[in-house]
């Protein structure tokens, strides 16, 4: 039960990714890196956005790398424009389950639920516009409930969110996750992120993104790359 | 950094600068101007105009300004417009459809003296324009294509019914309401019956002569609408014997392109003295190559050679500009009446 | 930063509380412009009116006939190129950036030259006919009715194609992104996406093109096989020409003038402005679109297009071909005289569009006002060119001799004419960048030229660059008032190709129109690439 990226190499512009890795299912991982690092090029990869150079993408053993991206098992959130503005919240939850929003009584009910999981009751009929940022992010959670999708990326969509927030954010995900035994891959440049919500860490630096190693073990003794990327001077 | 926006910018003022300083050039020339208002295609470089305003300016030490002020009725309508403040001395350009409404407008005065020794093959008596060219309206083909040519409209009627004519349309060009008027001369109580019977061999109307004739040059149509003399362009230009002009039983109408001049001009004597320069061969023998018609007197040396190949038709048919101006409001309601069907 | 989205409620005031003065004095300089030269004009006209005869029957039927044809090639135009501007807009094909910027050719051919093109594919003569005959079927006849929506869609077709697929660049990448992360098929894409753009993009492309067929005179008579085919512009025409009434022509032209705006109105509410988020300029990639009916739809659907349109166009450019190489000496004066009119009239034709949008755009959006701006902008194209050169003469004649303005005066005539084409690409663009953009430079302390210049122009430049492309490429090919007020030895490239054709010049007058038809292209494609240059805006 993997997810494999076999000798992969996404370029965009001068940048190049490498990336030779396995992920085992079912743990909160986060991609630690710095910015323009190439952690959300490796996340587009995965979700289907980017076609790499060479190398495949596998999960559970199979090829997915020409695959649509809706077929994928994976549902990623963005930074921003993870909702249609024009729809409103209901709408834009309903389209986790069908993209016609042809919804049946009970498929109503579910966007209800789901709305109420992420503490938005009685929300459905507002526009993205009329709530706040953090309230928008827990829209597109909601909807990435629905979807149900084995593998959950997150790629910073709380980044504009204030500390606390963002923490609250966090433990609704990993929540989620964990209920549904989801794995998650978390984009994140913060340690603290990572030492608080991930078991793994995977480490995207210097055009390479490293296979993931425990989080804990790996911030107790930092490989040189990352000691240059936390500031720390090496011990 | 080149961007093409900022380029055009600069192209902009520049031209806004060309502009104003061609507007500023006056004419600072001691000589006495003379300004005959005609229409396009006589000023152009393969019109007359060139030619006829260097021939005057040799003999008359003026300025001739050939200005280009629209065609046919547009022509008179700006001189209405302008009124007695207009800069024209002469007008050149109208035909006798139009000159009923010129005369009626006040705004020419009588010619001194009248044209006399034409080569019109109607008589002319008409004592404020003179003629400097002439044409019969004819239905011109492709002599290699079409084999049975009607002779006449009877003909056209009865011909094939895949024989096709292309015509323009009376109310915005010159040979279409010529067409209107030679129905009306050649059937003169039948010419509804006529308009009705013709429908069918009809292709379409155009807007002007370009058009139709382009229609036709296309092989779209197997007739245009045109002039007896427009064979001779393609003889005479381009070599090309192919297009004839069909000879019609009833008689051809014909098309008199006449001059005058207005009352409120400031240079009358220079005015005579183009209008009389226009009858001789210098201005006359201009004509049959660069407007394609018959000179209204023949020049001494006759007619260029590709001419003589022309039909001739024997009855000319022409309404006086009076009575042009009594039918042809009735004719054109006939026209629309017939082939609105 | 992440730039999130800050959509302005519609309805609200936008960004300033009401119109600087700046804006307020420019926008009404060009409703000035754009008033004198439509009801000015006709104003003119009318004062040198003596008692008209009123309506005819005949009279009615033109305008009976006028607005069904308008309507039906207004619908027929729109309705293709719906499908169309989707198939560009979801497709990548080799040849697909020539196939769109040859959409502005057929747009831009004079008449004369339309109509030979099209009658050289679909007459009786023509590739089609001869095909037919050659199985010993008859040829086809498109003269009539027909004949006239054919030559209107021909003409059109392109022009709402091109319109329409800037709408589909308003919708922003990461809404294709998101969408196909949620395994949206087409069918969701057009219902959830496509449809809120179009309800806002297809009004106003189909107002343009019912105000051109509205107008249409020369193609539509040749094309209609008689006078059954008698447009209110031929009407007006014989008014001034044929009967002298200038009444009945100034009567017509107020008719003309109330059917466009009562259409400017009717379309303009029916328009619902979308909410759709500025994305980041990723170039729009799309995922949707796989399945095999609509690869096989949209194949055969811009084969079909392609056709249609670039048939005519070839035997355009065959014809003109031989003679390019032998034009007359006088065609190079000609072309710098068009050049030096038309690029100025493209560049007014902007910045009037620009005023009037500004102006537009700091009204209350969708206020009474604001609509009545838009439709005054609407106004030129239901002008008559022979009304606004008769009345520019009436008004003129008294002051100057107009012949010694006839540089300035083709040039504001043509911008103006142009100017709907111009407003109809930049007002939406503005109204977005004002929206999205507007605050966050005003935020940022940029007022008046420095917000206009640091946050709003790069947003519409793009717009601006097509705005003032198509309005060079309108300019170009117009006969327009030149015809009316060129003075002697001078001449642009469309009247020295009519006078050729007049002259008996035919195969001259097909090279001139090669090369007219290739310069206004060449300043279409130059000033619409001008608007991308320096920027990574797509």
């Amino acid at each position: 039960m993997t997810i494999t990226f076999d000798k992969l190499r996404l370029t965009q512009g001068e940048f190049t990714l490498s990336a030779d890795l396995e992920i085992e299912e079912g743990h909160k991982i986060a991609l630690l890196g710095p910015s323009g690092g190439g952690k959300s090029t490796l996340l587009s990869a995965l979700a289907g956005f980017k076609t790499p150079e060479t190398g495949r993408i596998l999960w559970r053993g199979e090829d997915i790398t020409g695959t649509h991206p809706a077929q994928r098992p994976v549902t990623l959130l963005f930074q921003d424009h993870n909702l249609f503005p024009h729809l409103s919240v209901a709408q834009n939850i309903g389209l986790g389950l069908r993209p016609d929003l042809r919804l049946s009584e009970a498929e109503h009910t579910t966007v209800e639920r789901a709305l109420a999981r992420v503490g938005l009751e009685a929300q459905g009929a507002k526009r993205p516009a009329e709530l706040s940022g953090g309230q928008q992010q827990r829209v597109a959670i909601a909807r990435a409930l629905l979807r149900d999708k084995p593998v959950l990326m997150l790629d910073e969509p709380f980044a504009a969110l204030g500390p606390a927030l963002k923490l609250e954010m966090l433990e609704l995900v990993a929540e989620i996750t964990e209920a549904a035994r989801a794995t998650l891959l978390m984009v994140t440049h913060q340690p603290e992120d990572a030492i608080h919500i991930s078991d793994q860490t995977l480490l995207i630096a210097e055009g390479e993104a490293h296979p993931p190693v425990d989080t804990k073990t790996l911030m107790a003794n930092p490989p040189e790359v990352l000691q240059r990327y936390l500031g720390r001077p090496p011990s | 950094m080149f961007s093409p926006l900022r380029a055009a910018f600069i192209g902009c003022i520049t031209s806004i600068g060309l502009s104003a300083t061609l507007a500023g050039i006056a004419h600072a020339q001691d000589k006495p101007v003379l300004t005959v208002y005609t229409y396009d295609s006589f000023v152009t470089d393969w019109g007359p105009g060139p030619q006829v305003e260097k021939a005057f300016e040799a003999t008359c030490d003026c300025d001739l300004q050939l200005i280009n002020a629209g065609d046919g009725a547009a022509l008179l309508s700006r001189l209405q417009l302008e009124g007695a403040r207009s800069d024209a001395d002469v007008v050149l350009g109208l035909d006798t459809n139009l000159t009923a409404r010129a005369k009626a407008t006040g705004l020419f005065a009588k010619l001194s003296p009248a044209p006399s020794g034409l080569d019109l093959p109607v008589e002319w008596s008409d004592d404020t324009f003179a003629p400097y060219d002439w044409g019969y309206f004819a239905f011109v083909y492709d002599n290699t294509k079409l084999k049975d040519v009607p002779g006449s409209f009877k003909e056209l009627i009865e011909a094939d019914e895949n024989l096709k004519i292309v015509i323009q349309d009376p109310r915005s060009s010159t040979p279409g309401l010529g067409l209107l008027m030679w129905v009306q001369a050649a059937y003169p109580n039948k010419s509804a019956h006529i308009w009705e019977s013709l429908a069918p061999r009809i292709l379409t109307v155009t807007k002007g002569w370009s058009e139709a004739y382009g229609m036709f040059l296309e092989g779209e149509a197997d007739m245009v609408l045109s002039y007896t003399t427009s064979p001779a362009y393609h003889i005479i230009a381009e070599e090309d014997h192919t297009k004839s002009a069909a000879s019609f039983e009833e008689g051809h109408y014909m098309q008199i392109e006449v001059a005058g001049k207005l009352a409120a001009t400031d240079q009358p004597e220079l005015a005579d003295q183009f209008l009389n320069f226009m009858t001789t061969d210098a201005f006359q023998s201009i004509i049959p190559t660069t407007n394609w018609m018959y000179p209204a007197k023949f020049p001494d040396a006759g007619l260029p050679e590709g001419f003589e190949q022309l039909i001739t038709p024997e009855d000319s048919l022409i309404f006086s500009d009076a009575e042009v101006e009594a039918i042809r409001e009735d004719a054109l309601a006939e026209w629309l009446t017939a082939l609105s069907q | 930063m992440a730039d999130r989205a800050q959509p302005v409620v519609p309805g609200r005031k936008g960004l300033l509380s009401r119109p600087s003065l700046f804006k307020t004095l420019a926008g009404s300089a060009a409703l000035l412009v754009v008033l004198l030269l439509t009801i000015g004009t006709v104003v003119a006209v009318a004062s040198q009116a003596t008692a008209g005869r009123g309506f005819t029957l005949a009279d009615w039927a033109a305008i009976r006939f006028t607005v069904i044809q308008a309507l039906l090639s207004a619908t027929l135009s729109v309705a293709l190129a719906i499908p169309t501007a989707r198939a560009l807009a979801r497709r990548r094909f080799w040849g697909r950036q020539v196939m769109v910027a040859l959409l502005g050719a057929p747009f831009i051919l004079p008449a004369i030259v339309a109509v030979l093109g099209i009658v050289s594919i679909w007459g009786r003569s023509g590739l089609i006919s001869g095909g037919l005959t050659a199985l010993g079927l008859a040829p086809l006849n498109i003269y009539g009715f027909s004949g006239v929506v054919l030559a209107h869609v021909f003409f059109n077709l392109p022009l709402a194609t091109r319109l329409i697929l800037q709408g589909w660049m308003t919708i922003p990448a990461e809404h294709f992104r998101l969408a196909a992360e949620l395994g949206f098929t087409s069918r969701d894409v057009n219902r959830q996406l496509e449809r809120p753009m179009l309800r806002a993009a297809v009004p106003g492309a189909f107002l343009l093109v019912f105000l051109l067929c509205l107008t249409s005179f020369a193609v539509a008579l040749s094309l209609g096989g008689g006078p059954r085919a008698t447009t209110i512009e031929l009407a007006i025409y014989q008014a001034l020409r044929f009967d002298f009434d200038l009444s009945k022509a100034a009567l017509l032209s107020i008719l003309q003038f109330a059917l466009c705006t009562a259409t400017a109105g009717a379309t303009l509410a029916l328009a619902k402005p979308t909410a759709f988020s500025i994305g980041l300029d990723h170039p729009p990639a799309r995922w949707d679109g796989t399945e095999p009916g609509t690869r096989v739809f949209d194949t055969v659907l811009l084969l079909t297009v392609a056709l249609f349109l670039f048939a005519p166009l070839g035997s355009v450019v065959l014809r003109g071909l031989p003679p390019m190489f032998s034009l007359p000496p006088q065609i190079w004066p000609a072309l710098l005289n068009s050049l030096l009119i038309t690029i100025p009239a493209a560049l007014l034709a902007t910045v009037l569009a620009l005023a009037l949008a500004a102006l537009i755009t700091d009204m209350a959006r969708r206020s009474k006002a604001a609509a009545l701006l838009e439709a005054i902008g609407f106004l030129a194209l239901a002008a008559s060119p022979f009304v606004i050169g008769t009345g520019l003469f009436v008004l003129l004649n008294p002051v100057i001799d107009p012949f010694k303005l006839a540089l300035p005066i083709t040039i504001a005539v043509n911008a103006t004419m142009s100017l709907p084409f111009a407003l109809r690409i930049l007002l939406p663009a503005l109204q977005r960048a004002e929206d999205h953009y507007g605050r966050l430079g005003a935020s940022l302390g940029m007022t008046g030229l420095t917000l206009f210049r640091i946050a709003i122009w790069p947003r519409i430049k793009r717009a601006a660059g097509f705005a003032a492309g198509l309005s060079a490429a309108l300019s170009m090919g117009d006969l327009g008032v030149i015809a009316l007020f060129a003075p002697p030895d001078f001449a642009t490239l469309p009247l020295t190709m009519y006078r050729l054709m007049a002259a008996y010049q035919m195969e001259a007058a097909a090279g001139a129109a090669l090369l007219l038809v290739g310069t206004s292209l060449a300043l279409f494609w130059a000033f619409d690439r001008g608007g991308r240059l320096d920027h990574h805006i797509r």
